[in-house]
């Protein structure tokens, strides 16, 4: 009896598991399957499921110049923000976890605190910043932005994954005479691979998602694909094939980096607070 | 770096120069966060006691709080207040609610659960303008999308979702991009969860809502916490779902704070104005941010 209630609970389980997961999950099909549609199947109704898959709408979104340039720009501001924060952030990540003074929790918190800043109540003298410095509408504008506004969450993620390197390890580096500097390349820096490597991939997924200051700092020298996405909401997103093309190659990369750094994003986005 | 690089005295020889390393690897990230944390700061306060309008010279010179008593008193900014304070409470109730259901469920062993549990966290990685777009269109669209086609089919009038319910739908957007991080945060703390005392309250005869209620509740206590805040502070800043989608209409019926600040900076000019609104802003998000540097400091100690 036990037995039998415990079997049709599984099957619930597995039936409410699947159900609320492909529920949650169809938009994100539906614009895949849509991106291989022609424009007037696109828009066909009833909308089809089944149909002759073709590659024009992608043929169409990369025979437009724009896109690669669209692509390029976020590539080289996420790229640039990350490299750069994490450039800053591992020396300071190494003081705290390895040289921690009486000021160390103090300065976490208070990094913690600038990350908590709203965007939009900086709005006006960034903007106006940027254009007096000649920064707006570049990618190296963007990207020090970026870079700021990702700064404290990188040093968190790096400070939680440096504190569980074992601190002899290091000591005995230095009692065979190497210097701070060799204990941290050569010594640290390998050990903390993966956690480097994880804290690079969600700074990578934030930038590359960032829309508040891609929208409002760029408009079409240095604009990245979220702009240009964004345009499609004039008229021109009716072209549900083309929106749905160039979507799914906007969001594919970052999917699989999401998909594959699951576990480590939680540490990261919660400042390790849930681990 | 270069600093660094000069042989310093073996380890314990000098503590003095250990602190002083320290300090110097430390102060490049703390320099730039000051800078960053500070000047935006100050100028958002100074302009926002200034009169001055990037359209309008004739405009300026020292505004005392007028900014700040034009605002308060404009019906659009407290509608733009009410709607934001509407929009982050409904999707925190969405997303956390849902989001400590789905993390016990997909906490259960069933087949593919792992496939499963992918799919759920996927919206939280697709860009906004991309989800925005995909629901106005695809799903939404009162003639092409999926969702009126599944209405006509049941032989229900398909609804313009934006037009007639532009809060809501915006929410409902957002809440589909945020159910999935709060899933993904939860779920990690249950998992976190002592299994023997999963099992000892089962002998001890608890029910599965029992368990749920005495168990798994104060067990996710914090890590609920830290959802309900780390969202608000993006929450409160949501822009570009409304900017693609209604563009804060019609009228100011979807305008959120975010989005007044930005339309009266950068399409009205109002430096001013818009720069009291940033102060406002800020000033909530300090009273959402207090309680999470608080959280997250106990947890330092642990």
């Amino acid at each position: 009896m036990a037995l039998k209630t415990k079997n049709s609970t599984r099957i619930g389980v597995t039936i409410l598991g699947w159900g609320i997961a492909l529920w949650l999950f169809f938009p994100i099909f539906w614009m895949f399957l849509t991106s291989f549609k022609s424009e007037v199947q696109a828009i066909s109704t009833p909308p089809k499921l089944f149909f002759m898959p073709t590659l024009s709408s992608y043929a169409e979104v990369f025979e437009r110049a724009s896109y690669w340039h669209f692509t390029f720009n976020t590539v080289i501001v996420s790229v640039g923000a990350t490299a750069s924060a994490i450039a800053l952030a591992v020396p300071a990540a190494y003081s705290m976890a390895f040289m921690p003074s009486k000021r160390t929790r103090g300065t976490l918190l208070w990094m913690l605190s600038t990350r908590m800043l709203p965007p939009v109540g900086v709005l006006v003298p960034i903007y106006l910043l940027a254009r007096n410095t000649h920064l707006l509408d570049t990618c190296t504008g963007l990207a020090i932005v970026d870079m700021l506004t990702n700064l404290p969450i990188i040093v968190w993620m790096l400070y939680t994954f440096f504190r569980e390197v074992p601190a002899p390890i290091l000591e005995a580096g230095r009692m065979d005479g190497a210097t701070r500097w060799q204990e941290m390349t050569m010594v640290l820096l390998p050990l903390a691979l993966p956690g480097i490597a994880s804290t690079a991939l969600l700074s990578l997924i934030l930038c590359w998602n960032e829309a508040f200051w891609s929208l409002n700092l760029t408009s079409s020298h240095a604009a990245p694909l979220t702009a240009f996405i964004a345009s499609f909401s004039s008229p021109e997103g009716l072209f549900f094939g083309k929106l749905s093309a160039a979507s799914t190659l906007a969001v594919a990369p970052i999917l699989v980096f999401g998909w594959i750094s699951q576990k480590q994003l939680v540490r990261g986005l919660t400042f390790g607070a849930v681990k | 770096m270069q600093v660094v690089l000069d042989h310093s005295p073996p380890a314990g020889a000098n503590v003095r120069s250990g602190k002083r390393t320290g300090f110097l690897l430390l102060s490049p990230s703390v320099l730039i966060l000051l800078v960053w944390s500070i000047v935006p700061l100050v100028m958002t306060l100074w302009y926002s006691v200034q009169n001055y309008n990037l359209v309008d010279p004739t405009l300026h010179g020292f505004a005392g709080i007028d900014n700040y008593w034009y605002l308060l008193t404009d019906p659009d900014f407290l509608h733009s207040l009410l709607n934001t304070l509407v929009l982050v409470a409904g999707v925190l109730i969405i997303s956390v609610g849902g989001g400590t259901l789905l993390a016990v469920l997909y906490d259960q062993e069933f087949f593919g659960r792992g496939i499963a549990r992918i799919l759920v966290i996927s919206p939280f990685f697709i860009m906004p303008t991309v989800s925005a777009l995909l629901w106005k269109n695809l799903m939404l669209h009162p003639i092409y999308g999926v969702y009126s086609a599944m209405m006509r089919a049941v032989g229900l009038t398909p609804i313009d979702w934006l037009a007639r319910f532009p809060l809501l739908t915006v929410m409902m957007i957002v809440a589909w991009e945020w159910l999935p991080f709060a899933v993904l945060i939860l779920l990690t703390a249950v998992q976190s969860l002592d299994g023997e005392q999963h099992e000892a309250a089962r002998m001890d005869g608890a029910g599965p809502v029992a368990r749920f209620r005495y168990i798994i509740l104060p067990h996710l206590g914090r890590a609920i916490s830290v959802v309900v805040m780390i969202e608000t502070i993006y929450l409160l800043t949501i822009f570009a779902e409304i900017s693609v989608t209604t563009a804060g209409g019609p009228g100011v019926a979807s305008t959120n704070l975010a989005y007044l600040i930005y339309s009266r900076a950068l399409l009205q000019f109002d430096v001013g104005g818009a720069s009291a609104g940033g102060v406002i802003a800020i000033i909530i998000a300090n009273i959402v941010a207090i309680f999470l540097v608080r959280a997250v400091a106990r947890n330092l100690e642990a």
